[in-house]
């Protein structure tokens, strides 16, 4: 088979988003079978990818996938009723068909036996296997549905709309359905449509807005928009505070009543958008009414998302490639720099200083283009929580929150597998079994939360169950028996040590081993991965309340900023994410607890390491200064000062690794090279406060 | 060596140590630099004099004459860090000088002779005598070999 490389590439890559996109749907139709509109997104998917398939040349691959929308289009046309069985074998398809995908893009030929997969969607498809509760809620929205147009409403209610409407009322909320028109020489519409938004959040919540909040910003309407708002407030309230903003020339605020949401769910799209038209035409085969509009609310809604920004696609080596140019610059710098202030010349100093702006924005977006969403990693979690929670009886759902969150490729590749286990964690041990669960008071089903987010110059992950928690017992024993530390040093441990120690080497609390986790390897090699990519993981945990793993991750690797200071002669670089503050102590401040020589910093008792006894740095005299300088660092809770002998100034860095010859050096995490070409090391904080 | 030919030459970098003369394979030489500034490592191996910044790539350097337990000597400026790639190791070897590139005739090469009660020893693979020189040829793996 003739192939050209490129369109190979092209077909592997979407082929990948739309089975991503199937996964993704399946999970969602899961919890909602009743919505066909999602099946509908499901087939286009599978659609669109056996077309790709049969074009390219992958005949089984086809194959299955034609196997697979059938069953599919029997979903939709309400033939065959959605339930977990049939989604195991939908899902079992994917699976398949995912192989197949790596297969083709590990140069393979895409050939897979699926013969039992494509066996029981036959079965399906023939109506085997199938329960008999059928049962729609459509029917009742389209019974309903009676022919009496209105004039000036604009905005259309799915289904979702009603139940949150029915929801609000139920609650005491108000709903109403506020038309705003501003005045005709009003010059930043989109500024004002901002500040009513503004206003409406503080005071409640903005349900529906016709047109869409992203035309309303694009400034895409004329002098009115309308928006439907869920309150506490009253109407009056409502349109006085809206009034406040200037340029408004009126304010309608109609209460929301059923009827006019039964009308305005069945009349026809008030819109004369082409776009709208056709797509209701291509996506709607189903009879009912109702369902034609949520589909075409929720394809619009799809495709606004995605037409927003323009991109292409650049393959990661030319992203690595273009990095590596950049860190060469960053040297360079340096050493422009140093020579600068050598030499003394303004105009060059002018010079080298532009430039030093200029290559600040480019790292900045050198850096942010090398970013990815997590997403990429946290995709593949719900399924796996999916059959993880079937294969073990129990009933877990997972939320995944911010995955938005982004960060660099080089961490992405590695966060992976240590989320995988942390997960495969909190399923196996961390969510008890809903019959446990029933008796201690919980729910049945138990909840996992993972979650992403920025704070500084750091990305955060957490993992949180509401499961049984660690048993801080059962770990101290463990702990002590297999020798992880000794009673003595035991009793000294704080709740959180306690819990941390399930992170250490030769510690493994499952009593049986299971398939899902637990063979002594794991935690540990989680704790390496990550403090490897310069983070570091905590454990909260309350017994029969649940556990929070939280990893804290560097945004990037390869450039990072850092305080050079001077010991002797040798330069060392200390990461500025470590360090709280430098400072200067007199000698006679420093006291003695236990053999270790302590300062005390503001009120706390901190530790000092004289970093030229770590490193032993050779002396040519002794110094007997009044004055020490102090850089005091962070692991964790815990302070630390490190004697050196001067500071030098912060600097950007490049990251560079020792090489293959020189692995675990001692409180060393690597190298750089300064400005003047030396090498300077990286001091690694965490292995020096162990 | 019964296999191999009389007209097989290896070519090799012959370099100096003490009164020593050493060979290493061009094959496993990336280059000769002259004496820069090394950037010591705690906590290292005595004879790891540090690292090298070498074109943007940061390299390891190991003293030969302390590996071999020989005297230090002071530094003048024929001391060369000859570049040694092997396997995925890039590594850089202080020595006295590094003269001659030549070829030697495998053939040549015998077994280390029975010395007995010097450290570098264990770090020959064997020697060659050409023209009156003995050229002494390492076993780099063994001289790399950390855990010695």
């Amino acid at each position: 088979m003739e192939m050209n490389q490129q369109y190979l590439d092209m077909f592997i890559e979407e082929s990948k988003e739309h089975l991503q996109s199937c996964s993704d749907n399946l999970l969602v139709l899961e919890n909602n079978p009743e919505d066909l509109s999602i099946v509908n997104e499901i087939f286009r998917s599978a659609h669109t990818l056996k077309g790709m398939a049969a074009t390219m040349g992958f005949e089984d691959l086809a194959d299955l996938t034609h196997k697979m929308e059938n069953v599919l289009d029997a979903i939709r046309n309400e033939k065959i009723p959605v339930n977990s069985n049939l989604l195991d074998i939908v899902f079992e398809s994917v699976d398949h068909l995912e192989a197949m995908i790596m297969d083709v893009a590990e140069g393979g030929d895409g050939k897979r036996d699926v013969s039992e997969t494509v066996a029981k969607l036959k079965a399906i498809e023939a109506g085997e296997l199938i329960p008999s509760q059928t049962q729609s809620q459509n029917e009742v929205a389209a019974d309903v549905a009676t022919e009496e147009p209105t004039i000036v409403r604009n905005l259309i209610y799915d289904e979702y709309d009603i139940t949150v409407f029915e929801q609000s009322k139920e609650q005491g909320f108000n709903v109403f359905e506020i038309t705003i028109s501003l005045r005709p020489d009003c010059l930043l519409k989109a500024a004002r449509v901002y500040m009513v938004f503004e206003v409406l959040e503080k005071n409640g919540e903005v349900l529906k807005s016709f047109p869409t909040v992203e035309k309303l910003e694009d400034e895409q309407f004329d002098q009115s928009f309308q928006v439907t708002f869920i309150t506490k407030d009253s109407a009056e309230d409502i349109q006085k505070k809206i009034n406040k903003v200037s340029e408004i020339d009126r304010v309608e605020v109609v209460p929301l009543t059923k009827e006019m949401i039964k009308n305005s769910s069945k009349e026809g799209l008030v819109s004369n958008e082409q776009e709208e038209q056709t797509t209701q035409q291509v996506v709607s085969q189903s009879p009912k009414a109702t369902e034609k509009k949520a589909n075409v609310q929720k394809d619009k809604n799809a495709s606004k998302q995605s037409s927003h920004t323009k991109t292409i696609r650049v393959s990661i080596e030319r992203l690595d490639i273009l990095m590596n140019l950049f860190e060469e610059l960053v040297t360079d710098r340096g050493r422009l720099q140093s020579i600068a202030t050598e030499l003394n010349h303004s105009e060059l100093s002018e010079t080298v200083e532009r430039m030093s702006r200029t290559m600040g924005d480019l790292q900045n977006i050198v850096l942010t283009m090398r970013m990815i969403p997590v997403e990429t990693v946290f995709n593949r979690f719900p399924k796996m929580v999916r059959s993880l929670s079937r294969d073990l009886n129990k009933k877990i759902t997972l939320n995944i929150i911010g995955a938005e969150t982004e960060l660099d490729r080089t961490v992405i590749d590695e966060i992976g597998d240590p989320l995988v286990h942390l997960i495969r964690n909190s399923v196996d041990h961390g969510i008890e079994s809903p019959e446990v669960r029933r008796a201690n008071g919980k729910p049945e089903e138990g909840t996992v939360v993972l979650r992403a987010y920025h704070s500084g110059n750091h990305v955060f992950i957490e993992i949180e169950d509401d499961g049984a928690g660690i048993n801080k017992e059962k770990v101290l024993n463990k702990a002590i028996a297999k020798g992880v530390v000794t009673p003595e040093a035991a009793s000294m441990l704080t709740d959180k040590q306690i819990n941390e120690l399930i992170l250490e080497s030769g510690f493994s609390t499952a009593e049986k081993v299971t398939d899902v986790s637990g063979r002594g390897v794991g935690l540990d090699v989680v704790k390496t991965t990550i403090q490897s990519l310069g983070g570091s993981i905590s454990i909260e945990s309350q017994e029969g309340i649940g556990s929070k793993f939280s990893i804290q991750l560097p945004l990037t690797l390869s450039i990072i900023s850092v305080m050079l200071v001077e010991i002797e002669e040798e330069i060392y670089a200390v990461p500025l994410s470590s360090i709280i503050e430098t400072s200067i102590i007199k000698k006679s401040d420093i006291l003695n607890a236990h053999n270790q020589k302590v300062i005390d910093f503001r009120g706390k008792v901190v530790p000092l390491i004289f970093l030229d006894e770590v490193f032993e740095v050779p002396r040519t005299e002794e110094i007997d200064d009044e004055f020490l300088s102090i850089v005091i660092v962070r692991k964790g809770d815990n302070l630390a000062g490190l004697v050196v002998d001067s500071f030098i100034g912060q600097q950007e860095i490049v990251l560079k690794s020792l090489g293959n010859y020189l692995k675990n050096i001692f409180a060393i995490s690597g190298a750089t090279i300064l400005g003047n070409g030396k090498v300077a090391l990286i001091v690694d904080v965490n292995a020096l406060m162990k | 060596m019964a296999t191999v030919t009389e007209q097989e030459n290896i070519k090799v970098i012959v370099f100096q140590l003490e009164d020593k003369e050493y060979a290493i394979p061009v094959t496993n030489v990336q280059g000769i630099e002259r004496l820069m500034h090394i950037t010591r490592v705690p906590r290292t191996e005595k004879y790891v004099k540090g690292v090298i910044n070498l074109r943007g790539v940061v390299t390891p350097i190991i003293d030969l004459r302390e590996r071999f337990g020989l005297p230090p000597v002071e530094q003048n400026d024929s001391v060369r860090i000859i570049i040694i790639q092997l396997d995925d190791m890039e590594v850089g070897f202080v020595v006295d000088s590094a003269n001659d590139v030549i070829d030697i005739p495998v053939s040549s090469i015998e077994p280390q002779p029975e010395v007995v009660g010097i450290k570098e020893e264990a770090f020959i693979s064997g020697v060659s005598k050409i023209d009156n020189r003995l050229l002494i040829l390492l076993h780099l793996d063994k001289i790399l070999n950390l855990s010695e």
